[in-house]
C-alpha cells in the first residue's frame, strides 16, 4: 500500500510505478481493480473555504464526514447529495471526496441541481506518467480552455489520480417537506412524478419505491426545499394537484431521502444491483419488459424515473443480457453496482458505442500511456476477467 | 493578432475543393466568390477580419459529414460557425480555411415535456428554443445577452452562460446530448435524453471545446418549467466595497437569487444619459432578482432587503409590479448600447472570486489612470463574472493597441487573484496568447492531448484557444 502525504509524493509514486496501480480513497465503492494500492487519504484537508462565494477547495483524500462537518458549521452542504455506498455494498472504510468526484457520485437532488460533475469547479490530478495537471479553478464561471474537470469526474481514476477538488457548495435551506403518496403501480406513480417535475414548484426529489421485500406497499415521495413559507406553499400546491397521504417535514423528511440516496431498501439483501439511467417516460415500460422477459427484479425509481435501481437474483449473468437489452430498447445506460464480476464475466459498464469507446480509449492512452491507472476498469475494447492484466505492459 | 501563414498548397487547390464540395451540396450552399465570402470575414470581435477561402452552408448532418470528409482528404482547416456572435473571435477564419456555417440547420426534431428535453438542430437561435416550448410553460435556461441572434452551436462551443446562471447553471449544465460530426466525417451520438451516460463524460469535454473537437449538428437540451413570476430589487451603495460585501452576505444567507447584477458609477451615468431609467446617484448598484409566487418573492426580498439595509445603502427600490421591474432592468439591459453610444469599447470577460471584487475594481481604476482609458463595469456579481468595458476611440491611432494591452493586464489580474481569463465568452483568438498566464505547459499539454484524440490532424478551428507556439508542431503535422 502506497500512501502519499502530498501531491509531489503522489506524482513520484505514479512515475516510479512498474505495474498496475489500484487507486482508492476509502475503497468504499467496490471498484478496486488488481494492482498495487495507492491510497489518497494522505491528501486531505481544506485548502480554501469561502462561504460567501459558495466555494470549497479540499484535498482529494478528505473524508466526506469532514466535509459535511465543515460545511455544516456554516449551514452549507454539497447540493448534489452524494450517495454513501457502504451499506449497499457491505464495505467499510472512509468515503472521500476524491472517490465521489472520480465516480461522479450523486443523489436524489441530481434531477434539480445536477450531478457531482456540475458542482466541480476545478481539479488537480496526476496523470499516468506522473505529470501534475490542473484544470478549471475556484470560480463559478470558467470557460478558459477545455473542461477537463467534467471528464475527470466519472473517469474512475483511469485518466489521472485526483489530488485536489474545488467545489461549488449550497446553503442548507430553512425548511423541507416530502409529500408521500401510497399504493400505486409504477406506471401511474411515475406519471405523477413527471407531472410534479413539470410544475413551477421547484421539486428537489421525486422517487418511487416499489413494494420492497414484500413488507410495505409502494410509495411515491416528492420533496420541496426552501424558505419556510415557500415550502408550505409549494407542498400545498403539489398536494392539491396530486393528493398526499402524508406530508413529512424537517429531519424526518431528510431521513427518507438519505435512505433513498443510499438505496437502503436493497442493503443487506441477496442479489445483484444495477443502476439504470433512462428516460422517465420509458422507465415503467423498461421494468415491464423485464417482467415479460422472465427477469425477476425489484425496483426503486429516482429522478422521476430517470434513475432505476434494480435488485435481481445473483444467478446466471446477473440479469445482464435481459437488462441491457431492455435498456437498449428504452434508451439509456445500465451499470452493475453490486455483483460478482469475476465469476460471471459481466462487464461493469456498458459500451457507449464503437466510436465513443474508441475516443475514450484514446483519451486513456494519452493520459495514461502505460495503462496502469485502475487498469481495465472502464475498458470496453476488452471484456471479461483478465482484461485488466492484458493492458499492463510487463508487470513486474 | 498573429495567425498562421496560409498554406499555398491548400490555396492552389481551391478549384478542386470547390468542385468536390459542389458534388455533395446544393449550388447555393457553396460560396467561393470573394465578394460573398467577405460576409464571413469576422464574428462579433470585429477588430480582426479575414475572408475564408470558401464558406459552406449545409442543411443536414449527412451534408456536414460529406463536407468534413472532403476537407479531411484535402487537409483543409475548417472553422465552424454558428451565428457569428462570438466576442472572442471563435469563428474568425483564416485565408486557407473553409467556414462551415450551421445557420440552415434550424429545425426542432423532438420535444418531450415528460422527459423535459428538446432535441434541436444547432443552427437554431438560443431564444427560439425557449420560443418553441414556452407555450407549454417551459424555457431553456442559459440566456447569453446575444440570445436573440446566437446559435445553440456556438453556445455549446463556448459553453455560454448568461445573467441567470447563478441559479440555472451554464450550457454544460443544461446539455444532455449531442450529435457530432468528427473531422473525418464520422457521425457520433454522445449522451441523450437521460441524465447520466456511463463511461467517460465526453459530452462534458465537447461543451466548451470551441469547435475544435467536432461539429455539433444536433443537441438534446434540458428544458425547465417556468417559475410563476420574478421581481427584482435595486440597491445603491456609496462604495464598490460595500456592494461586494452585500453580495457575499446575500449568498451566505442562503437565499438563491436567479441573478445579481452589478453596475459601477461610469456605467450608471452612461445608461442614465442614454435610457433615463431613473437610477439613484451612487457609486455602485446591485439588481437582485428572485423567482416564485408573489408571496414567495416577498419572502425572499424581505431577507435580501434586510441584509442590504445593514450595509447603509443609498437607496433600496423594491419592485412591486411588472412596470417597476421593467424600469429597474431598463438601465442594465441598455448598458452595452449606452456605452456604444459614447465610445468604442472592448468587453472583457474575466471571472474573480467574489471576495476579491473591491481589490480588483480598485486596481482597475489605477490601470485606467495608467493607460489613460476609461473603464465601466457591468457584470454578473453573484458568480464573479466581470465584464469591464474599456472605452477607446477606434479612429485614434494606437488607441486599440493600448486598449488591448490594458485588457490583457486586467485579465492577468483576474488570474492573479484566483480567477480566470474568461467566464462565458471563450478563449478564441482574443485570449489565446494569455493562456500561459493561467495554465502551465503541462496543463495546456493535457488539453491539447484531447484534441489529438478527436482531431489528430488538427484541422478543426486549429489556430484558436492554444498559444500558436504551443500548438505549432501539431498544426504542422499533416
Amino acid at each position: 500500500m502506497i500512501r502519499p502525504e502530498n501531491e509531489a509524493q503522489l506524482a513520484e509514486a505514479i512515475r516510479d510505478a512498474s505495474g498496475a496501480l489500484s487507486i482508492r480513497g476509502g475503497a468504499t465503492r467496490g471498484l478496486s481493480p488488481a494492482g498495487a494500492a495507492i491510497e489518497t487519504s494522505g491528501l486531505h484537508g481544506v485548502r480554501l473555504y469561502e462561504p460567501g462565494a459558495l466555494t470549497l477547495v479540499v484535498g482529494a483524500g478528505t473524508p466526506m464526514d469532514d466535509i459535511d462537518t465543515i460545511l455544516g458549521e456554516k449551514n452549507q452542504r454539497l447540493a448534489f447529495e452524494p450517495m454513501d455506498h457502504r451499506a449497499l455494498l457491505g464495505t467499510s472504510g472512509v468515503p472521500t471526496i476524491g472517490g465521489v468526484a472520480a465516480a461522479n457520485v450523486s443523489g436524489p437532488r441530481r434531477l434539480q441541481v445536477g450531478a457531482a460533475r456540475d458542482h466541480m469547479l476545478g481539479v488537480r490530478f496526476v496523470t499516468g506518467t506522473g505529470e501534475i495537471v490542473k484544470n478549471g479553478g475556484r470560480v463559478m464561471k470558467n470557460v478558459t480552455g477545455y473542461d477537463l474537470v467534467k471528464v475527470l469526474a466519472g473517469s474512475y481514476g483511469t485518466l489521472g489520480v485526483l489530488s485536489e477538488v474545488s467545489l461549488k457548495v449550497q446553503a442548507i435551506p430553512e425548511a423541507q417537506a416530502t409529500l408521500v403518496l401510497r399504493g400505486q403501480g409504477m406506471s401511474d406513480a411515475l406519471a405523477d412524478l413527471m407531472r410534479a417535475m413539470s410544475t413551477p414548484y421547484d421539486v428537489s426529489g421525486a422517487a418511487y419505491v416499489s413494494s420492497v421485500n414484500g413488507k410495505t406497499g409502494s410509495e411515491r415521495r416528492i420533496r420541496v426545499e426552501g424558505m419556510a413559507g415557500s415550502v408550505a406553499y409549494r407542498a400545498g400546491k403539489l398536494a392539491d394537484l396530486l393528493g398526499a397521504d402524508a406530508v413529512i417535514e424537517g429531519e424526518d423528511s431528510a431521513a427518507l431521502w438519505q435512505e433513498l440516496r443510499d438505496v437502503a431498501p436493497f442493503a443487506g439483501r441477496d442479489g445483484a444491483v444495477w443502476k439504470v439511467s433512462t428516460r422517465p417516460s420509458r422507465a415503467a415500460g423498461l421494468s415491464q419488459a423485464l417482467v415479460e422477459g422472465g427477469q425477476p427484479h425489484e425496483v426503486i425509481a429516482d429522478w422521476s424515473g430517470g434513475l432505476l435501481w434494480l435488485l435481481v437474483p445473483e444467478a446466471g449473468d446477473l440479469g445482464a443480457a435481459a437488462i441491457r437489452a431492455a435498456v437498449a430498447q428504452a434508451g439509456g445506460h445500465a451499470t452493475l453496482i453490486r455483483g460478482d464480476l469475476a465469476r460471471t464475466g459481466v462487464t461493469r459498464f456498458q459500451s457507449q458505442g464503437p466510436i465513443q469507446d474508441r475516443l475514450a480509449a484514446g483519451l486513456r492512452a494519452r493520459f495514461d500511456p502505460r495503462g496502469i491507472l485502475n487498469a481495465g476498469l472502464m475498458d470496453m475494447t476488452k471484456t471479461g476477467p483478465g482484461a485488466d492484466a492484458a493492458r499492463v505492459k510487463d508487470p513486474v | 493578432m498573429q495567425m498562421p501563414v496560409p498554406d499555398s498548397r491548400i490555396l492552389s487547390q481551391k478549384p478542386q475543393l470547390t468542385a468536390a464540395l459542389r458534388k455533395v451540396l446544393p449550388a447555393d450552399a457553396v460560396i467561393t466568390d470573394p465578394a460573398e465570402t467577405r460576409a464571413y470575414e469576422c464574428d462579433a470581435l470585429t477588430a480582426y477580419r479575414c475572408p475564408p477561402m470558401i464558406a459552406v452552408l449545409p442543411s443536414t448532418t449527412q451534408q456536414v459529414s460529406d463536407v468534413l470528409k472532403i476537407c479531411h482528404q484535402f487537409g483543409v482547416p475548417v472553422v465552424p460557425r454558428g451565428s457569428g456572435t462570438s466576442l472572442a473571435g471563435g469563428a474568425l477564419p483564416t485565408e486557407d480555411c473553409v467556414i462551415l456555417g450551421v445557420a440552415r440547420m434550424n429545425d426542432v426534431l423532438e420535444t418531450d415535456y415528460d422527459d423535459r428535453f428538446i432535441r434541436v438542430q444547432t443552427g437554431m437561435t438560443n431564444l427560439s428554443v425557449t420560443g418553441r416550448v414556452e407555450g407549454e410553460g417551459f424555457f431553456y435556461a442559459p440566456d447569453p445577452s446575444s440570445q436573440l441572434a446566437c446559435a445553440i452551436a456556438g453556445n455549446i462551443a463556448m459553453n455560454s452562460g448568461g445573467a441567470h446562471c447563478l441559479k440555472y447553471g451554464v450550457t454544460t449544465n443544461n446539455l444532455l446530448g449531442v450529435t457530432m460530426v468528427m473531422m473525418d466525417g464520422e457521425v457520433v451520438e454522445i449522451g441523450g435524453p437521460y441524465l447520466d451516460s456511463g463511461g467517460l463524460d465526453l459530452l462534458g469535454l465537447i461543451c466548451g471545446s470551441e469547435g475544435q473537437l467536432g461539429v455539433v449538428t444536433e443537441a438534446v437540451l434540458r428544458i425547465l418549467p417556468k417559475p410563476e413570476g420574478a421581481r427584482p430589487v435595486l440597491v445603491g451603495f456609496d462604495t464598490n466595497e460595500v456592494a461586494g460585501a452585500c453580495v457575499s452576505d446575500i449568498i451566505e444567507a442562503g437565499v438563491l437569487p436567479v441573478a445579481i447584477e452589478f453596475m459601477d458609477r461610469p456605467c450608471i451615468e452612461a445608461t442614465e444619459a442614454f435610457a433615463g431609467a431613473g437610477y439613484p446617484d451612487c457609486e455602485s448598484l446591485l439588481i437582485i432578482e428572485v423567482e416564485g409566487s408573489d408571496a414567495e418573492i416577498d419572502e425572499q426580498l424581505a431577507v435580501i432587503t434586510a441584509i442590504a439595509r445593514r450595509h447603509n445603502p443609498v437607496e433600496v427600490r423594491e419592485s412591486r409590479s411588472s412596470d417597476e421591474s421593467a424600469r429597474i432592468w431598463l438601465g442594465r439591459k441598455s448598458a452595452f448600447g449606452a456605452m456604444g453610444q459614447i465610445n468604442d469599447y472592448m468587453c472583457l470577460d474575466g471571472t474573480i472570486p467574489v471576495s476579491e471584487l473591491p481589490r480588483v475594481l480598485g486596481r482597475m481604476n489605477e490601470l485606467s489612470d495608467e493607460f489613460g482609458l476609461k473603464v465601466a463595469n457591468v457584470f454578473h456579481a453573484g458568480d464573479g463574472n466581470l465584464h469591464p468595458l474599456i472605452l477607446f476611440d477606434a479612429n485614434k491611432d494606437g488607441d486599440l493597441e493600448t486598449c488591448e494591452v490594458m485588457g490583457a493586464e486586467i485579465l492577468k489580474l483576474c488570474v492573479e487573484v484566483g480567477g480566470c481569463l474568461t467566464g462565458e465568452h471563450g478563449v478564441g483568438v482574443e485570449k489565446r496568447d494569455l493562456m500561459s498566464h493561467q495554465y502551465d505547459p503541462a496543463d495546456l499539454e493535457a488539453q491539447m492531448a484531447v484534441k489529438d484524440v478527436f482531431d489528430p490532424k488538427w484541422l478543426l478551428n486549429p489556430a484558436k484557444v492554444f498559444p500558436l507556439a504551443n500548438s505549432e508542431t501539431r498544426r504542422g503535422a499533416q
